[in-house]
């Protein structure tokens, strides 16, 4: 079959076309030249349509066992069925990468296609840096990992099977949308760089950069929770959060994406903080691209790393010296340096939203420090592993932080806060959280200080949100009231109770977590907490390609009423051998029960098993979820769908100050 | 100008860390080159994880080759990599020596009592003492050695059941190491 080629000429011509996105409008704004800042749109759709047709050569060479293709041999096998062979497609390195582009053109289309209102030099430039970026990838993928290399002369019979913790269903969705964040970040980075370019760092550039960076952090955080998710129920051992170097290259993005979200508002609200606001943006998409250069450059060690290849790296290497240290360049030559008018208080809601950005910022670069501080004492000849301890340490520190912070900040006004409204609303909040520290721990069970601070952090940050829309009603009642306010704040306050929720889950699911490990044949019966699991039989069954030892459990309450079934497996993957744990698992809003399957022992059917009542655990992804949720609805604000008849509107900055940003070159 | 000056930090810093990649780049850090290569294992005195009173040296593992394997309770790695050492051991009854580095005593006798326990013996490094000497980079590490005691090779990283079969099985069945 021809198709392989076809997808790999289709991947050539989009990176002929993403040469010209990257070189004829930057060329054109530049010039001044409307026809050539004009064929920025067209660009971007032919180069979508490329790269889906390369994108739909490879899914096809997977569905039909294509095995002369390497890739495919290499990531896929005849046993698999349908849907994993699809999701094989991003598996592994080459075909990860060409899903990173393909992601890449879906968004620069999406810009070309959504921004009708925007100057014409402005979308130019935002779409050229985006071709830039792609020129990058596409390069990358073509001269070092092409996932249509053939295997003609000796093709194989079957493939090598993808890696069995890849062949579920959090794993075929995963990818996508964690990259979906990933590369939705280029689009606030294309916009910081367009303005820099531009010399234009007014509060329209963060207007129309806003959306986007909501949109790919709601994204991002959705990937991260099911990739939190896949870990707890595929790895068998019931942990949701490993700091493992490459979850935290997805973690480093969220947290400056996080920041820079908020730093936005600021700026498009108040002008302020321009300078802070354009690093964040180069800052957010920069992680994106370390991470990515992180997990393929082999450079560190990671249960998720793919192979590692010197070239691979340097290549990548190469590519991260021209994306960030040219947009670092151009920031430290063009941002504006001078000291703003607008003038704000120390109570204001901006110096609380500007010491939040510095924790968030903080917190990304003390993760950044402990994933990358081995591989610098490692340069010096030391050997240091950096681990769970240090980065719990440091996050014990920030999150209480960061949460005060964000109570105190909910309770002030922009500008200045009159002064004794903090000090009458900020006591009420800990009035309230105290006794609720206290009282749900001792209901729990023990009382410690890591559930009594994180309960106390959760009602604190419940009350600020609920004080804050109150105060928002005013004196129209709390239902009229909320439907009066906005969707943007209501999606403030949805990703604000999101955060809450996840920290009840965080804290709950590691203090009051009970696990028993235990030796157990059929008909035993073993009680933990107020659940006895009861093992019935063990079942030796034949997937579609592994081998299962499925134990059947019943769970049931101490008075003897039966609560469910769980079905814990251990497989044998046959192509690679490989052993899979698949946990039991019965989820609950207030508790999962958890089984997993240990080794067999010596004896007739004597099993190790591992049980588990988990507390609260789902509502770490519950946040997750809301706080996602809560970007989508602040996205969805009646502004942005009018933004096409109505011009920006004019941010509330003094003349000299405008001026001075529109000539940022003359003001050092 | 002094705040002009300010915005060329980060710039800086990101130079620093490329530089950083750039030395490291060319090292592959799952085969890290074994300084003691084709030498005995350093000399060492070291109690038993299970029994403190029991003292083991490197003359006690003389007579049959065997995996050396790093690990430790902090690392989690190590416990992804756990049920592919205990499938060698049981399925292939692979000889596995344990080296618990830099732990807790009980906490790595509570992991071998929930996870399965696939070594031989093991080996308690409380300070990492043999584990300096033997050039530990980090956990996991899996070391072959033959029945003679001379170190033939080091994998940084996970075992996985790939690195079994392409690497550390024909190091350990091989005529170095099968020869007794």
């Amino acid at each position: 079959m021809i198709l392989p080629e076809l997808g790999h000429w289709a991947l050539i011509l989009a990176f002929g076309i993403a040469i010209l996105l990257a070189t004829v409008p930057l060329i054109g704004a530049w010039l001044g030249d409307r026809l050539w800042m004009g064929v920025a749109r067209p660009f971007a759709v032919a180069q979508m349509l490329m790269i889906s047709a390369a994108f739909a050569a490879l899914s096809l060479s997977f569905l039909t066992d294509d095995f002369s293709v390497k890739y495919v041999a290499g990531n896929s096998n005849t046993l698999l069925p349908w849907y994993y062979k699809l999701s094989a497609v991003w598996g592994g390195h080459e075909g990860s990468l060409l899903l990173w582009a393909l992601i890449l053109s879906g968004w620069t289309l999406a810009v070309a296609l959504l921004s009708r209102s925007l100057p014409e030099e402005m979308v130019a430039r935002v779409l050229g840096v985006m071709g830039i970026v792609n020129v990058g990838f596409l390069s990358f993928i073509l001269f070092t990992s092409n996932p249509f290399l053939r295997l003609l002369t000796n093709t194989p019979t079957d493939g090598g099977d993808l890696n069995p913790l890849l062949q579920d269903i959090g794993l075929i969705m995963h990818p996508p949308l964690l990259y979906m964040g990933y590369v939705g970040f280029s689009v606030a980075f294309a916009f910081a760089i367009a303005a820099l370019l531009g010399g234009q760092l007014d509060a329209a550039w963060a207007r129309w950069s806003r959306p986007w960076t909501t949109v790919a952090w709601a994204f991002l955080t959705v990937g991260i929770a099911l990739g939190s998710w896949w870990a707890y129920y595929e790895l068998g051992w019931g942990g949701w959060w490993f700091w493992d170097p490459v979850e935290n290259a997805s973690l480093m993005p969220w947290l400056a994406g996080t920041a820079l979200m908020h730093s936005l508002a600021v700026t498009e609200k108040r002008g302020l903080f321009k300078s802070w606001t354009v690093l964040l943006a180069i800052f957010a998409f920069s992680l994106s691209l370390l991470g990515t250069f992180l997990v393929r450059s082999g450079i560190l060690t990671s249960v998720h790393a793919f192979a590692a290849d010197p070239a691979r790296g340097e290549f990548v290497l190469m590519l991260l010296l021209i994306t960030i240290g040219g947009s670092l360049t151009l920031y430290a030559l063009r941002a504006p340096a001078v000291k703003s008018r607008i003038s704000f208080s120390e109570r204001s809601r901006e110096t609380f939203m500007l010491v939040n950005n510095i924790i968030l910022v903080v917190a990304t670069l003390t993760v950044l420090g402990g994933t990358l501080f081995p591989l610098a004492a490692e340069y010096f000849g030391k050997e240091v592993s950096v681990g769970a301890p240090y980065f719990n340490l440091m996050f014990m520190v920030l999150a209480p932080a960061l949460v005060i912070f964000l109570g105190v900040g909910l309770s002030s006004q922009w500008k200045d806060t009159r002064p004794g409204v903090l000090l009458k609303q900020v006591p009420l909040l800990a009035v309230v959280s105290v006794p609720v520290a206290f009282v749900i721990p001792l209901w729990m069970g023990e009382l410690t200080f890591s559930a009594v601070l994180g309960m106390f952090l959760a009602s604190w940050l419940i009350m600020a949100t609920v004080r804050d829309v109150q105060h928002k009603c005013g004196s129209r009642g709390w239902r009229v009231g909320w439907l009066k306010t906005t969707r943007s704040f209501k999606g403030m306050v949805l990703g604000h109770l999101g955060l809450a929720v996840l920290i009840i889950g965080a804290t709950l699911v590691s203090n009051y977590t009970v696990e028993k490990d235990v030796r157990m044949t059929p008909g035993d019966a073993h009680t933990l907490g107020d659940w006895v699991f009861r093992f019935d039989k063990m079942d030796h069954l034949q997937g579609p390609n592994y081998l299962s030892d499925q134990g059947h459990f019943t769970v049931e309450t101490t008075e003897g009423k039966v609560v469910g079934q769980l079905h814990p497996e251990k497989r044998r993957y046959v192509v690679s051998g490989n052993m899979m744990t698949e946990a039991g698992i019965m989820a609950g809003l207030w508790r999962d029960l958890y089984i997993s399957l240990g080794e067999k022992l010596p004896g007739d059917e004597v099993w190790a098993v591992r049980l588990h009542v988990k507390p609260f655990v789902r509502w770490l992804w519950l946040g997750g979820l809301l706080m996602a949720l809560g970007g989508t609805l602040a996205v969805m604000d009646k502004r942005y769908r009018f933004r096409r008849s109505k011009p920006a509107p004019q941010p509330e900055v003094s003349s000299s100050d405008a001026s001075s940003a529109a000539l940022p070159g003359e003001t050092s | 100008m002094m705040r002009r000056l300010v915005l060329f930090v980060p710039l800086v810093l990101f130079a620093v860390m490329a530089l950083l990649f750039k030395v490291m780049i060319g090292h592959d850090p799952t085969e890290l080159d074994l300084a003691r290569k084709g030498q005995a294992l350093p000399d060492f005195t070291l109690t038993d994880l299970q029994n403190p009173e029991q003292r083991w040296t490197q003359a006690d593992l003389l007579g049959k080759p065997y995996l050396l394997n790093v690990w430790a309770t902090w690392c989690p790695s190590c416990r992804a990599e756990h049920p592919v050492l205990v499938d060698l051991a049981q399925r292939e009854g692979v000889r596995i020596v344990g080296l618990n580095y830099k732990d807790d005593r009980a906490a790595a006798q509570q992991w071998l009592v929930k996870l399965g326990d696939p070594y031989a013996l093991t080996l308690f490094d409380e300070e990492g003492r043999f584990g300096l000497d033997l050039g530990v980079y980090g956990a996991p590490e899996t070391y072959v050695v033959d029945a003679q005691g001379t170190l033939l090779y080091r994998h940084v990283g996970v075992v996985t059941q790939d690195v079994w079969r392409n690497t550390l099985a024909p190091l350990l069945n091989g005529p170095a190491g099968g020869s007794q």
